[in-house]
């Protein structure tokens, strides 16, 4: 391939954010907006994640899998202390299932089977994972009241919870997030 | 190729100021709404000899996989490519990929309820029994399809696909061409009355066909093949029953020997569950199954569907040594799982709840008779054999039995504990003369939290086996400083293995660090040889001693 057009694509791009702030925008620092894309809900209904929404409070996208061990952990501990993190922030989080179609049917029994209380849905075909460009899970990202991608993580360890429900607090406040 | 990409770049670009023409506002809007995104995946090895566990000597010293997806989306408008690299690949992916190349690319956009995307695709049609474009970068599996990808919804409910392409191969594409199409019908989205009702369906149909070019001097070949299948889903409350079949014409290929019978393949799951309490129950027949878009291909080349592995997947190390692979030519598996939560604050459940699930997988041979009395099974040529359809072989392939019982004691203190008796058939899945291994393991995994950001996680793991290579003991130690830090030391210890040279130590020290979506890691051990599964698809990892170097990134 040229690599002068390859170039000229990525070029087109840095110039569109850029010119994307002089604007008056809501959102001046050029968060992304959460992507469109079809899921199936557990008993077989079409999402559309453009539907997301939490009534301007924040939520978390946690993508995970049946087999993955770590996954299971992280949706394990904040289930633990999901009740109260919903009463002092007002959160939601919705876990997108990426299990095909060999593992697709034993999600609806983990998720009960394990009392999650999250709003859970499946992304067999991994449309949306590929539009949020995860590689790894589990991958998790905070979305603000505005549907925009303010934070993401992707691994999970004993604790990173803490962490996430920190970032979450400063989302509910609508404070602006540390660099890391 | 170039030319190719070149032409695709022009068009995106045309696109973007065609859009934008003219007046500065629309220019100015345009840019506002495009969005850039990517990922991108590091992973390099650099190996050691080690003749004793048979880790060969790698030429180039340092081997590397990498690949980076580049996203553009502006509206009902998206584009990307990915770019990948291997120089050459890591011990384990087939050494066809080697090189640099950008074997995807697609552009797509929604009106008036089309979605069409040219260049390459994902896509399924049902579960995928006779059509999946998947990828897996941990596999080196990519099987898209490159040229066009049309999905409709004229009407509320329905939602037609139509896929018209080549098939990627390594840095090149498939020799056969694939077509197919698939309609799907939610009822209940499409009446209004039915919208809420509790009692949910919906069914599904799809075809698909293959064609190849055949100049065979022995065998007459068919050029076309056509494969298709109908679906249907229904569930009430916590219920919730799927059925799929398929059929696939007279296909004779490599992998069946180049047999005139035809194929088909049944998927039945039924699923229950309520807060608390899930309950699955699935079964799998196939039957002369593989549809290829080269009649010649083998192994995970070329796969135009994809049958699901009902075997239970784990990712302790020791029971996953002996992992189920599907079997192309003909299976019947089942599983059944059940999973329990014993309340909190219930005597059982105590403060935070205690959680157990159990699980049986089998999988044995489709019954096969000779079509008559001359002439024996699985002769080329012929019509292969007969099968009597509710009959189960009697060659057990796969048998799997687990129980776990997880539970959090204390703000301190997490225990899972399991146990996994496996009988594997080494013969069958991996090829080689061997007997059948019988193993039984058990696993204790506890973690303690040392403070709010830092823990210690052991893995304990024993696995009893008089056939195969023996017994193994397995010994890891994991300390994460939430979020960013991870440090592990592990060894894998062949005591059992009955010849004494062989009763050796895999052992491992891993470190690494994540800081927002980004992950580097470290790994430095010895890799015993083995197979590696996702979903009932399998790569031969060959033995390594090294060290390894990953990241992982996305923004």
């Amino acid at each position: 391939m040229k690599p002068t057009l390859c170039f000229s694509l990525l070029f087109l791009c840095c110039m569109a954010t850029i010119f994307g702030q002089n604007e008056p925008v809501p959102n001046p620092i050029g968060l992304k907006k959460l992507p469109a894309v079809e899921l199936k809900t557990l008993d077989n209904k079409t999402f559309n994640t453009k539907d997301i929404s939490n009534d301007g409070k924040p939520i978390i996208i946690s993508f995970w899998a049946t087999w993955c061990k770590p996954c299971v952990n992280e949706l394990t501990t904040i289930s633990d202390v999901y009740d109260d993190w919903k009463e002092e922030t007002g959160v939601k989080l919705i876990a997108i299932s990426i299990d095909d179609s060999k593992t697709s049917g034993n999600v609806s029994p983990l998720v009960n089977g394990k009392s999650w209380d999250y709003e859970v849905y499946l992304d067999i075909n991994s449309d949306f994972r590929r539009a949020m460009n995860v590689n790894l899970v589990p991958h998790t990202f905070v979305i603000n009241g505005n549907n925009e991608i303010v934070w993401q993580h992707t691994s999970f360890s004993q604790g990173s919870e803490l962490q996430l429900i920190d970032i979450v607090r400063k989302v509910a406040k609508g404070q602006t997030l540390p660099a890391e | 190729m170039n030319h190719k990409h070149t032409f695709f770049f022009a068009i995106i670009i045309c696109f973007i100021f065609s859009i934008g023409q003219g007046h500065a506002q629309g220019l100015e809007k345009l840019l506002r709404n495009s969005q850039v995104s990517g990922n991108f995946q590091f992973d390099g090895m650099y190996y050691n000899k080690d003749s004793l566990i048979g880790a060969p000597d790698v030429p180039q010293k340092v081997l590397m996989n990498a690949f980076a997806n580049i996203n553009y989306t502006n509206g009902p408008f998206s584009a990307g490519f990915r770019f990948e690299n291997y120089l050459y690949a890591l011990q384990g992916f087939d050494p066809r990929y080697k090189g640099i190349g950008i074997p995807y690319r697609y552009a797509s956009f929604e009106k008036d309820k089309f979605t069409i995307t040219i260049g390459n695709s994902y896509d399924q049609f049902g579960s995928g029994l006779v059509y999946r474009a998947w990828q897996d970068a941990s596999l080196g599996y990519d099987n898209s399809l490159d040229g066009i990808n049309i999905k409709v919804n004229p009407w509320k409910g329905i939602t037609l696909k139509g896929v018209w392409g080549q098939q990627r191969f390594y840095f090149d594409k498939g020799p056969g061409i694939v077509r197919g199409g698939d309609a799907e019908f939610v009822i209940n989205d499409m009446f209004k009355k039915l919208n809420d009702k509790p009692l949910r369906v919906s069914i599904g149909g799809s075809f698909v066909s293959k064609y190849q070019d055949a100049d065979d001097p022995v065998f007459n070949l068919p050029k076309n093949v056509a494969a298709y299948g109908g679906r249907g889903s229904i569930s009430y409350k916590g219920f919730m029953i799927n059925g799929e079949y398929a059929h696939k014409i007279n296909d004779p290929s490599t992998v069946n020997n180049r047999i005139y019978k035809s194929g088909n393949a049944t998927l039945l799951q039924l699923t229950y569950a309520q807060k608390g309490l899930g309950l699955y129950l699935a079964a799998i027949r196939t039957d002369n199954m593989s549809f290829k878009s080269d009649r010649d291909a083998e192994g995970n080349d070329l796969n135009i569907n994809y049958i699901p592995s009902l075997a239970k997947q784990t990712t302790y190390s020791l029971p996953s040594i002996y992992t189920y692979g599907t079997q192309p030519n003909g299976e019947f598996g089942m599983q059944a799982q059940g999973i329990y939560t014993f309340k909190k604050k219930s005597v059982l459940g105590g403060k935070y709840g205690t959680n157990i699930s159990l699980t049986y997988s089998r999988y044995n041979a489709i019954n096969k008779k000779q079509v008559d009395d001359d002439t024996p099974i699985d002769s080329t040529g012929t019509l292969g054999y007969k099968s009597d359809y509710f009959k189960i072989g009697k060659e057990a392939y796969y048998e799997n039995f687990n129980f776990e019982f997880s539970k959090k004691f204390n703000k301190t203190f997490k225990l899972i504990v399991d146990y996994f008796y496996i009988m594997y058939n080494a013969k069958v899945i991996e090829g080689h003369e061997q007997p059948n291994i019988h193993s039984h393991t058990v696993v204790v995994d506890m973690t303690f939290n040392i403070n709010e950001k830092h823990s210690l996680r052991t893995e304990l793991q024993h696995m009893y086996a008089k056939q195969g290579e023996g017994s193994w003991a397995y010994a890891m130690v994991e300390y994460t400083i939430a979020p960013k830090w991870f440090f592990s030391v592990s060894d894998m210890y062949n005591y059992g293995n009955s010849i004494s040279e062989k009763r050796l130590h895999y052992y491992s020290v891993a470190t690494a660090f994540a800081i927002g979506s980004t992950r580097i890691s470290l790994n430095y051990g010895r890799q015993r040889a083995g197979i590696f599964c996702v979903g009932g698809v399998c790569r031969y990892v060959p033995a390594a001693n090294g060290l390894t170097l990953s990241i992982s990134s996305s923004f």
